[in-house]
């Protein structure tokens, strides 16, 4: 691991700040990914800018909306009151994802920004257009059971690991953001990125912004909500495939709904045309293989993962069936 | 010290681990926990790719760095004598030269160790690590078994077997021929592999490292350094899990002592995690072909086996693939090869159950392939083929107890309520299925020398050089002594793992109870006679003509069984103005061994669900039920089972090396992509100890307890999920990808 400056400013503005200004500083949170990647030297910050002072640990109700500040830890957004009571599936997202020990020192913006899991990225010795642009992409030729079969690119086929960002797309998140040039917001499906030719950025955040909170609007998907993430071991490991599935019913006909998946795609992955699909058609098993149809129109599959075409749509209707308590 | 409680402990007992304490508060010293004065640190840089040279190796930067002691090369290692020296395949454990650590810049697998950095602190030999910059002439590699099966060859420590008609089962009315995989395992202990090393002048050196034998690392090191055996002492009393990868001496060893000797410091090695995947041995891949043919009741009547390892380009790495196929189950015709392929790796390592546990894979799922194909319930088929005899050499087994392992686990898992229709059960959206398996495992019991001190306030130290990696070996023989001595066991104590202690075989293979646990039962019963010849005075003329049988010992006092006379063994010390009474007892089989065929058996009962839509297989309830002989410790030998099927379900469901064969490299080298069963993976298990002492092994009738659960664990789960959802998977690991 290379050597690297550490400061742990007391003032958003001078976080923002110490980043913009540095190239190659980053702000570390809970530490949990950047710690590891920097062993790994995949990532050689030479400056730590601390976060961990600023007062963005808060989950406040507002109007029509939740926000959850960036640092507000994995755990404690998991097992917060109005969370667990209007947004089960985030809540379910969040304990799906790592073990209780990572899960506490984790934060939201942290979990937002982790880096992919795909092998190639890990080890230096290795091609890799995410780590180092223009290496080669050793996935799509190399092991790709873990990979992407939605929106990737010839240069990456990365997936992106979250949980929690599957369940935030799911629900029209909004992110807020700050920097040395002010404050923005961007909807939260579009502060992931496709890979493209750029697949070295993961997300449309930029220089020396700031994470400063995550607002989920209210909605009526509380009472039919189902997190599902498939894994061959039980619990700490990342999805093969995961299902953020929310149905607001009502007579046995679903309104609306909301569907993500997780570990097909280079970012969280919406399934908007899956979504208007449901809308109006009854609640029944019929209902939901129709939609993991449409779900799963354009997915193509590399040599390994073949197996996700067939895993991912049964999962969008298990996932469907255990929302709507009909598993 | 004589202590206010006096607990009498017999063999058997449920005993916690008499370094339970030291554990849990910290205060067991592990080899990375030294801090020696003015120790260094060094952090060793690996190699990129998997066969070739290195061209250039530019250490200037590296050197340049910040707290930098030293960068140790091919180019500048302290000549190490015993790597000019001719191979020793006599004396080696592994056919073949070593691993020779900066011999030359030849390059012979991924993550082979081309410099060590030495600088004051970790960080900083770490950050130095970095600025190696290194090339390399490459030459094409090959790390595919399969790739290569054509170029496999017969290695010389091996001998092929048979009996009877070679490829009988073709003729067999029912016949199963198949292919079984496996692929590479890592053992992934907990504690990776360390070693701090100092050297007391040119001739002497100490070596704090973590091993399953100090008395293999001495001699290893030993031989490399040209040292006198009692000038290299290896300490490791405690050691995080080992699983058989601390069986030899590995490249952080040589690297330490060396780089100790270079700056004239101590110098403590640790590997990093993705350093212990390609370095330091792992299981290696199988593919096996394996065939079987019965009458149309279920006998065997031939198997034919073909078994597949690998091997690294300077060494012959065996294991016992094709054990349990041989000993298993009486068929009269059987022929069996086993050959390696030369991979561009490092050689693998004997890794828990090492062989069987691949081999019985195979043995195991074919059997219930067979029963299938039979139409016959595969426990039925099973006792049809019981073995009366080993079948491999005609010997009587020494005890066999797995009719009782069979009924007592079939009965424990409700095995006759199972439906053998596959698919036939589900709850709710999870298809259920049930499996079973046969083990046999190896019970050996090897040479060991153990001594025992008494002292006048009638304590007992007993003294081996033994490791105890884990399994709980040194409570064991803490009880033993204490059994046999009748001392209270606060007043005994076991000291271990330090070469400079009597000699014991490595802590591996299942036999350290058998081998140590002898020597001190025979060195405890030495002592006792010693005592009763040294007892003089009234009291004591009794005593002295007494036969075996009318002396007890118990409570620290020698007495007649009437309790006419005692005398406590202080008294007798003191009587004889003994400061100390010391005896040693060297222990070994007996030729009786030879006669009989001693091994461990088990049946492993297995019920798993299997997600319909998903493919998860997660495992609802376990019953192994063992014979290892007598029992020596319910609570360590439980745990000894406990820890053989995690491994089991592991191996089954999740454990694989994967490698890259275009870069040789293996990509998922951390915990985090390398899977091991998490608490939520294992249920209940229910251990059944069938607890009949073996008549032959040793003195206490113990049997090996380590490895035999393992042995077809993964059959059974393979063989629950073809129950459940009619699909058989033969390639391990039994993954969704493979059931979905
Ligand atoms: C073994 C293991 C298993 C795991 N399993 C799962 C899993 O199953 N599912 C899952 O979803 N996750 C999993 N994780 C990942 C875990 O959720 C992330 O590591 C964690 O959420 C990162 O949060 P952090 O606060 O520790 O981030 P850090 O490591 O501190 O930071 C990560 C990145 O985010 C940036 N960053 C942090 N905060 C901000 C901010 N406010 N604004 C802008 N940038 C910011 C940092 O610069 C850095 O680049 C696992 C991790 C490990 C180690």
């Amino acid at each position: 691991m290379k050597q690297f400056q550490y400061m742990r400013p007391t003032k958003q503005k001078a976080a923002t700040d110490a980043v913009a200004k540095d190239p190659t500083a980053l702000f570390i949170a809970g530490g949990t990914n950047l710690i590891d990647l920097m062993k790994r030297e995949v990532m050689q910050p030479e400056k730590l800018v601390d976060i961990n002072m600023l007062p963005l640990k808060k989950i406040e109700q507002r109007n029509g909306s939740v926000r959850i500040g960036a640092l507000v830890s994995n755990s404690a957004v998991a097992e917060d009151r109005l969370i667990v009571e209007k947004f089960p599936l985030l809540s379910q997202a969040l304990v799906s994802g790592a073990s209780a020990q990572l899960r506490n020192m984790a934060t939201v913006g942290g979990n937002m920004m982790q880096r992919t899991r795909c092998y190639y990225f890990y080890d230096t010795a290795l091609p890799c257009n995410k780590r180092e642009p223009g290496s080669g992409c050793g996935a799509i030729e190399g092991i790709n059971d873990q990979h992407a079969i939605f929106g990737f690119s010839e240069n990456c086929i990365a997936v992106n690991p979250s949980d929690m960002s599957v369940a935030l797309a799911a629900l029209d998140a909004t992110v807020l953001l700050s920097g040395p040039k002010g404050e923005r917001r961007i909807p939260f499906i579009d502060f992931h990125r496709l890979p493209g030719d750029q697949p070295e950025v993961d997300t449309n955040l930029m220089r020396g912004e700031l994470i400063v909170a995550v607002d989920v609007p209210e909605s009526p998907y509380a009472q039919n909500a189902h997190y599902l993430k498939v894994r061959e071991r039980a619990s700490f490991a990342f999805a093969l495939v995961s299902v953020a599935a929310a149905l607001d019913i009502q007579n046995n006909t679903i309104q609306s709904a909301r569907l993500a998946m997780g570990g097909v795609a280079h970012k969280p992955w919406r399934l908007f045309d899956a979504e208007k699909a449901l809308a109006g058609k009854p609640v029944s098993e019929e209902s939901f293989w129709q939609a993991a149809e449409v779900a799963m129109r354009g997915a193509k599959a590399f040599e390994h993962n073949a197996f996700k075409l067939k895993l991912a749509p049964n999962s969008i209707v298990q996932a469907l069936k255990t929302a709507a308590g009909i598993a | 010290m004589t202590k206010e409680r006096m607990t009498q402990v017999k063999m058997g007992d449920p005993l916690s681990r008499v370094e339970s304490l030291l554990k849990v508060t910290g205060g067991a010293k592990y080899a990375a926990e030294y801090n020696l004065p003015n120790e260094a640190i060094g952090v060793l840089a690996t190699s990129t790719i998997a066969r070739g040279r290195i061209k250039n190796i530019d250490t200037r930067e590296a050197e340049r760095a910040p707290g930098v002691v030293a960068v140790v090369t091919h180019e500048n290692a302290p000549e190490i004598p015993g790597y000019s020296a001719s191979v020793d395949n006599e004396g080696s454990r592994v056919y073949g030269q070593e691993f020779r650590l900066f011999f030359d810049g030849t390059i012979y697998h991924n993550y082979q160790p081309i410099a060590l950095v030495i600088a004051d602190t970790f960080a900083r030999a770490d950050q130095a690590a970095t600025l190696l910059k290194v090339t390399y002439e490459e030459e094409s590699h090959d790390t595919d078994v399969r790739n290569s099966l054509d170029k496999a060859f017969k290695p010389e420590r091996h001998d092929d077997y048979s009996r009877g008609e070679a490829g009988a089962y073709k003729s067999a009315p029912v016949k199963i021929e198949q292919e079984y995989q496996t692929p590479i395992q890592v053992h992934n202990p907990m504690e990776p592999h360390v070693t701090t090393a100092v050297w007391e002048g040119d001739n002497k050196v100490t070596v704090y490292n973590k091993t399953q034998a100090t008395k293999i690392s001495q001699k290893e090191i030993a031989k490399s350094f040209e040292l006198d055996e009692e000038n290299v002492r290896a300490y490791s009393p405690f050691v995080g899990g080992a699983f058989g990868s601390s069986s030899r001496v590995w490249p952080q060893e040589m690297a330490a002592i060396m780089g100790a000797k270079v700056t004239g410091r101590p110098v403590q090695v640790v590997l990093k995690r993705n350093q212990v995947f390609n370095m330091v041995g792992y299981r290696p891949r199988s593919v096996q072909k394996f065939s079987i043919g019965a009458t149309t009741d279920g006998t065997l009547t031939g198997i034919t086996h073909d078994a597949y390892g690998s091997t690294s380009q300077y060494e012959q790495f065996t294991e016992r693939l094709l054990d349990p196929t041989k000993t298993m189950y009486s068929c009269p015709n059987l022929d069996s090869r086993y050959k390696l392929v030369r991979l561009d790796m490092s050689t693998p390592c004997w890794t828990r159950g090492p062989g069987e546990t691949s081999g019985s894979f195979a043995l195991e799922s074919a059997m219930d392939e067979l029963a299938y194909a039979l139409n016959m319930d595969p426990l039925a088929l099973r006792l049809k083929n019981y073995a009366e005899k080993d079948p491999e050499n005609d010997k009587p087994w020494s005890s066999n107890y797995l009719m009782e392992c069979y009924e007592q686990g079939a009965e424990r898992f409700g095995w006759s309520k199972r439906n053998p229709e596959p698919r036939s059960m589900r709850e709710g959206d999870w298809l259920i299925g049930m499996g079973m398996a046969s083990g046999i495992y190896k019970a050996a019991r090897d040479r060991a020398v153990v001594r025992a001190k008494l002292s006048p306030d009638g304590s007992l130290l007993v003294q081996s050089a033994v490791a105890d990696t884990g399994p709980g070996s040194a409570t064991i023989f803490t009880q033993i002594a204490a059994d046999v001595m009748g001392t209270a066991i606060e007043n005994t104590r076991f000291e271990w793992g330090d070469s400079t202690l009597p000699y014991a075989p490595g802590q591996f293979g299942s036999h350290t109870t058998a081998s140590v646990g002898s020597a001190v039962y025979e060195v405890c019963t030495a002592l006792k006679q010693r005592l009763q010849q040294l007892a003089t005075g009234t009291a004591s003329a009794a005593m002295q003509q007494a036969g075996p049988d009318e002396l007890v010992f118990e409570n620290g006092t020698m007495g007649l069984k009437d309790r006419s006379a005692s005398l406590s063994y202080g008294e007798i010390l003191k009587q004889q103005n003994l400061p100390q009474l010391e005896v040693i007892k060297e222990s070994e089989g007996g030729p009786l061994l030879d006669e009989y065929s001693s091994k461990s058996f088990c049946a492993n009962f297995v019920e798993v669900r299997v997600h319909a839509a998903t493919g998860e297989v997660r495992i609802n309830k376990v019953v192994s039920a063992v014979d290892a002989g007598k029992i020596m410790n319910y609570k360590t030998a439980e745990s000894q089972v406990y820890g053989s099927v995690v491994w089991g379900i592991g191996i089954a469901l999740m454990e694989e090396g994967k490698i890259d064969h275009r870069f040789g490299r293996h990509v998922n080298n951390d915990l985090e992509k390398y899977h091991v069963p998490i608490s939520a993976d294992v249920p209940e298990v229910d251990v059944i100890l069938i607890n009949k002492p073996d008549p032959v092994v040793d003195p206490m009738g113990a049997k090996g307890i380590g490895e035999i659960p393992l042995i077809g664990f993964t059959a059974a789960v393979a063989n629950a999920v073809y129950h459940a959802t009619g699909k058989r998977i033969r390639e391990l690991p039994i993954t969704p990808a493979k059931l979905v």
